[in-house]
């Protein structure tokens, strides 16, 4: 079977597919690369991410994921979800890991000691494992340009230790660690931009993607593997237990986030940006706030702030991609 | 037949590391390991070791790509020393605790703060209970000949752990040394190809690393325990083996004319060799001294360390590293706790000495002896006692 099995052809315009998001379970491959079983919680987007991201990998892939929660709700002795090769070690050095494991096949083929084989190494973290302690190691194999690709699973905080702040957390968000109180809004710095950091290396394809688009989401993917030399995609995942969200508005509120352009969909291939979905008119980001707890604490003035903050940054990144 | 060349140790530990046909090396510079990986990226360069050398960014990425490489069925090789050790530290854990033979040279360097560059062995000391197989080495020969041993020890499908071959750093790595460097054919033999049983493999999907819960996870460590344990008698083996191709023999604990000795010094590393010039010294004034050098500092050689103290008076140990505030050398602790429920056993005194490469001489050894002597004979208000240092 194709990778990337996807039963509407990719001739087909990405915002027309995207209309058909509600049918993606029957227009994309059968095939299940996590097993069900797994432990996430209800309605967590990650969850779904990872099974559409597996599914445009297929079966020649090598997954490297650091602690967080896809590692602890797919592996628990004597379980696993994996039905691809997984490994996990430990927090902060799944790019060093995959780099030891993409050099070593390329190494271990050459030398013929194993078959020669179309194998992708995928790199599969949390914003913590990514954006904070894997910072560093990530850095190191985008500078080398080992062929891999980094998929980093954003649901903006330490959520599987239960909702501790991170630099991916957005600002105003009541996190366990970063608490709205009497003189806190909660969390005072903005979040981090870490594709743009990632694309600051020169490496030849950056994207954002979110389950809510699925397609689009298996298409970068699929790109992102294809691509010679080190790829990065941003995943926004929605978290309900982490930003205190109704379990059933996961993909709506996946959505709002794109549509208000607080987390735009875009692509960078070899340094050109593009944008993936077309906005006619923004919703005012309130329409993504108030659907959450971690944010509904928030003023009109701190909301105000985040509009003016999102507007800019929009307005940074349409110029990049005019 | 072999041929002995005047080489430094640093460079012949690549040329045996390339000997090994090694397919990875990920690492990282730090002093004073750097020539071993300066010049194993000059044999890759110049085509003569076919393998992939990832210059990665710190020493937690270079033993975290060990880690990705060997989990693939690659044979894989670093190096590092002091602070570089320090910070791979939790990383050694997983290496083996999965079963991942990585193995490693480690040039001792001596902890900040203050910083030194310099030899003392309290680096090896905080790595102590990683889970690896850890030999010191005495010579430079000793390093090459535990090198070759290393790959053939950890891929060893009894064993499949991770082994250290620790030099001391500047005194032996930076030494230039008439080594016997073995020919290809004979490494060839010695270090059979490395067959992971199952490495990450699209064909035949594994999960690796999956977490334990309390249930199952004193059962994962009690089995790596006797794992290592049991790695003892593989490392005999190969050794013995060793002994049999290329005539130069090892064993867990060397003695040096130590079989009559009233009075035992005992050390690890380097000082070994420095030691055998005092103890020289003293047998000709017909002192009754001799020297043991403990060798495989991990799986502990129990048997073997009873037996070689058991008809001394005094056992005087040297450390090279400090227990901030416990009882002791940590070497000295260790032997102690040996020979704690023997019936017979000699007297033991600690001492620490050589931190951040302060130089021993043998007048100096010959002064610790003496000084051990005196201690066993009148007792000492301190636990042990810290050499050559102004107070």
């Amino acid at each position: 079977m194709e990778k990337n099995a996807i039963y509407i052809p990719r001739v087909v315009p990405r915002r027309i597919r995207e209309k058909y998001a509600v049918q993606a379970p029957q227009l994309v491959t059968k095939e299940e690369y996590l097993a069900s079983g797994h432990r996430f919680c209800i309605g967590c987007g990650e969850a779904l991410a990872v099974r559409l991201a597996c599914k445009a990998l297929g079966r020649n892939s090598i997954i490297v994921s650091p602690t967080g929660c896809t590692e602890i709700s797919t592996s628990l002795i004597p379980y696993t979800s994996w039905c691809l090769p997984w490994i996990h070690t430990l927090f902060e050095n799944s790019a060093a890991v995959a780099s030891g494991v993409e050099a070593g096949l390329k190494v271990m083929m050459r030398k013929g000691k194993r078959p020669a084989q179309d194998i992708d190494v995928i790199v599969m973290a949390g914003d913590g494992g990514t954006c904070d302690i894997g910072l560093q190691a990530l850095s190191g194999a985008l500078e080398r340009g080992h062929n891999f690709l980094y998929i980093c699973f954003d649901n903006e905080a330490y959520m599987n230790t239960g909702i501790q702040r991170s630099s991916a957390t957005p600002f105003g968000a009541s996190t366990t660690t970063s608490p709205a109180g009497k003189v806190s809004i909660g969390q005072v710095t903005w979040k981090k931009n870490m594709p743009a950091i990632v694309a600051a290396h020169d490496i030849p394809y950056v994207a954002t993607a979110s389950p809510s688009y699925p397609f689009d989401l298996m298409d970068k993917v699929a790109k992102g593997v294809a691509t010679k030399g080190p790829a990065y995609i941003h995943i926004l995942s929605v978290c309900p237990t982490g930003w205190r969200s109704a379990t059933d508005l996961t993909v709506r509120i996946g959505s709002l986030a794109v549509e208000t352009g607080i987390f735009p969909l875009y692509e960078i291939e070899n340094g050109k940006y593009k944008l993936s979905l077309d906005l006619p008119q923004r919703r005012p980001v309130i329409d993504y706030l108030k659907l959450q707890g971690r944010l509904r604490h928030l003023s009109e003035e701190t909301v105000k702030q985040i509009q003016q903050r999102v507007d800019k940054e929009y307005a940074k990144l349409m110029e990049k991609v005019a | 037949m072999a041929k002995r060349v005047g080489i430094e140790v640093s460079q012949a530990i690549a040329e045996a590391v390339k000997m090994a046909n090694v397919d990875v090396v990920a690492a990282y510079p730090i002093t004073p390991q750097t020539h071993i990986v300066e010049h194993l990226a000059q044999l890759v360069a110049d085509g003569e070791l076919d393998a992939a050398y990832i210059p990665v960014e710190s020493e937690h990425s270079a033993m975290s790509a060990c880690l990705g490489a060997s989990a693939v069925g690659a044979r894989t090789f670093t190096a590092t020393a002091g602070q570089g050790l320090e910070l791979m530290h939790e990383v050694l854990y997983v290496a083996s605790s999965m079963r991942l033979p990585v193995v490693m040279t480690v040039a001792n360097r001596a902890l900040s703060a203050p910083l030194s560059v310099w030899c003392d062995h309290s680096d090896a000391m905080a790595i102590r209970d990683t889970g690896w197989i850890q030999i010191f080495a005495e010579n430079g020969q000793e390093v090459i000949d535990e090198v070759l041993c290393a790959f053939r020890i950890a891929e060893d499908q009894r064993v499949l752990l991770p082994v250290i071959v620790y030099l001391d750093g500047f005194l032996l790595s930076h030494m230039i040394e008439p080594i016997y460097m073995p020919e290809q054919d004979e490494v060839d033999k010695f270090i059979p190809p490395y067959q992971h049983l199952l490495p990450l493999n699209p064909d035949k999907p594994v999960t690796m690393g999956a977490f334990a819960p309390p249930f199952i996870y004193s059962e994962t460590k009690k089995a790596q325990e006797v794992n290592l344990t049991a790695a003892k008698e593989v490392i005999l083996q190969c050794w013995d083996e060793f002994g049999n191709i290329f005539q130069r023999h090892y064993s867990p604990v060397d003695c040096y004319r130590a079989e009559d000795a009233t009075v035992l010094l005992l050390t690890m590393g380097s000082f070994g060799e420095t030691a055998t010039v005092a103890i020289d010294k003293m047998r000709n004034e017909c002192r009754n001294v001799g020297l043991v050098n403990l060798r495989l500092w991990r799986p502990f050689p129990f048997a073997e360390i009873r037996q070689a103290v058991s008809k001394a008076e005094v056992l005087i140990i040297l450390d090279r590293a400090l227990s901030f505030g416990g009882p002791a050398g940590p070497v000295c602790s260790e032997i102690k706790a040996a020979l704690y429920n023997e019936d017979k056993k000699p007297k033991v005194i600690s001492f620490v000495g050589g931190l951040g490469g302060r130089d021993i001489t043998p007048d100096g050894f010959e002064q610790i002896i003496n000084r051990g002597i005196e201690i066993s004979q009148t007792g000492s208000k301190q636990e042990y006692e810290m050499y050559g240092v102004r107070e």
